[in-house]
């Protein structure tokens, strides 16, 4: 087995520091261990890597094209909340990392807002509106409007087959007029 | 063990191939989580939480037009080779088997599509876990697959949603949308290049995280790596869908470029590589897994490259899935210490190969001097 790690080590076959390749074999019963270089290690026939000149890759072409972000963090949660549903404290939420139950995003909102957006770089769902089985007008509202994205992504992307059920989906939740 | 017949095409579809990319990327998945309101999430669920569950997602399935004759299993009832035979096909997590020695618990239990690529699985870490498992690289499809599943399942069930936050989840860094979209990635040009880091450091600055080929905290083998999107909330799911295959499609041709590169300037080491896999694989007695998916990686790159003609893709997928050990076990009919277990694995990939991959070196074709 053949196994690689950061620490640089003396490597056993030339006495040079970066021993990167860590081999282990198993002789008539008997472990053996020995700290290559890269070098060595492909003499022995254990190849991590070949060696191709960098500019040939436009690596930084792609890493160009990539940004990134980052949000400030708030404070934990307040110390004697805890869940009136499910009874988990804001010590068990530490622990364990997990909520318990959907009681407690209202219970920890405040705190979960400034997680949230440390997590996902925001707190607003701007997917799928969930319509409960007995929705209110407003409710409606939401989810003919996140319908009509839809449509119109599908629209764009040529998916005339999924655009014809959405407008279908759209006609029945439609107030008659 | 004749109930994995049940489930169609045994949840493999995507091994043949079909699929677009499927040299480089085997497989495509979305998975949304959802939750029921009035029920404690999966961890903290008792065992009545965890039974309404199943309950109600029974009564929903039985109308459900997409589930129409689908199979439900509950583990705890289903044998425990057949149980791990499900997880090395990934249609249930380990997490819903009960850890890696564990026993399911109670009303544990998968779904599973008569027609279409998709699965449940329910009372995981979250109430109800919505899957679909294809060929290639096919966000939009398994995207759409996957969410005509969620508005019918949704129709009928009182889900757990609230009004800034989205869809709640157990777990924080699923909120929202509750969408996983994962791709399957096999890059071995780009580690052999030593690009792979900065790849890597450049999928995570823009939102998008890696795994092993088991999925968390797994292990990267065989050069197999699953990228799958890290957020979850704040933007649609169609966005992060698209974004998802946006990047996907300038890694594959990162990939592409790192192939065309070693095949530049290190042919002969390469190609060198290559028929040394395919040589053990073709002769050797005893494969342990990890040395098998090595090995399959580079057979896998020389096929991509045309330096082993006429091996398919497909071979190779199935070699990967059928050389696990629940399956090894489940064709010998017995279970299988792991020296043994090396044995039929070796066993097995040279009857495949035999019968499906035979590769005659072609020595005029090699050019001089490498």
């Amino acid at each position: 087995m053949a196994g690689k790690d950061p620490s640089e080590k003396l490597c056993d076959g030339c006495g040079e520091p970066g021993a990167v390749v860590h081999l282990t074999q198993v002789v008539n019963n008997e472990t053996s261990t020995s700290h290559l270089c890269e070098k060595c290690a492909a003499e022995k026939g254990v190849q991590t890597s070949i060696p191709v000149s960098p500019s040939n890759l436009p690596l930084a072409d792609f890493l160009a094209t990539m940004g990134g972000e980052d949000s400030p963090v708030s404070g934990g949660p307040d110390p004697d909340l805890s869940c009136p549903f499910c009874g988990l404290s804001t010590k068990d939420f530490r622990e364990a990392g997990r909520l318990g139950c959907p009681q407690c995003y209202p219970t920890f909102e405040e705190y979960l807002r400034g997680l949230l957006r440390r997590i996902h770089g925001g707190t607003n769902h701007v997917g799928k509106v969930y319509l409960p089985p007995d929705p209110t007008v407003s409710d409606r509202e939401k989810k003919l409007a996140a319908l009509r994205r839809k449509l119109s992504r599908a629209v764009e992307a040529e998916d005339f087959e999924r655009a014809a059920d959405l407008r279908d989906e759209i006609r029945t939740l439609e107030p008659a007029s | 063990m004749d109930e994995l017949y049940s489930i169609p095409d045994f949840g493999l579809g995507w091994l043949d191939a079909s699929g677009p990319s499927s040299e480089i990327v085997l497989s495509t998945r979305v998975r949304l989580a959802r939750n029921l309101q009035g029920h404690a999430f999966g961890p903290r669920a008792r065992i009545n939480d965890r039974e309404a569950v199943l309950s109600q997602v029974r009564g929903v399935t039985e109308k459900s037009h997409r589930l129409a004759g689908a199979t439900l299993w509950e583990l705890s009832s289903v044998a425990s080779r057949t149980r791990r035979i499900l997880l090395e096909r990934r249609l249930v997590s380990e997490d819903l088997m009960g850890g890696e020695k564990g026993d399911p618990h109670r009303a544990a239990a998968v779904l599973l599509s008569a027609r279409d690529p998709l699965s449940v699985m329910v009372n995981e870490e979250d109430h109800l876990r919505l899957q679909s498992l294809l060929s290639g690289l096919r966000l939009r499809d398994a995207w759409t697959l996957v969410d005509s599943l969620d508005e019918e399942l949704g129709a009928n069930l009182p889900l757990a949603y609230h009004h800034e936050f989205g869809f709640l989840t157990s777990c924080p860094t699923n909120v929202g949308t509750g969408l996983r979209a994962s791709v399957l990635m096999h890059l071995p040009g780009l580690v052999l290049t030593k690009e792979i880091g900065q790849v890597l450091k450049g999928l995570n600055q823009v939102g998008i995280t890696f795994r092993g080929l088991y999925g968390e905290g797994s292990e990267v083998v065989g050069n197999f790596f699953q990228v799958s999107n890290q957020t979850t909330l704040g933007k649609s799911e169609e966005d992060l869908v698209d974004h998802l295959d946006q990047i996907v499609r300038q890694v594959i041709q990162y990939e592409e470029q790192a192939r065309q590169v070693l095949l530049k300037e290190a042919a002969g080491v390469t190609e060198d590589k290559v028929w040394r896999a395919y040589g053990l694989l073709r002769y050797a007695r005893s494969l342990s897994f990890e040395e098998m998916i090595n090995l399959l990686s580079g057979v896998r790159l020389g096929s991509s490259l045309k330096l082993l003609p006429n091996l398919r893709v497909y071979t190779l997928n199935k070699i990967m899935i059928y050389s696990q050990p629940a399956h090894l076990e489940q064709a010998a009919g017995r279970e299988l210490p792991p020296p043994e277990c090396d044995a039929h694995r070796a066993s097995f990939v040279r009857r495949i190969l035999s019968k499906e991959g035979v590769v005659t070196s072609d020595e005029e074709s090699n050019p001089e001097g490498q």
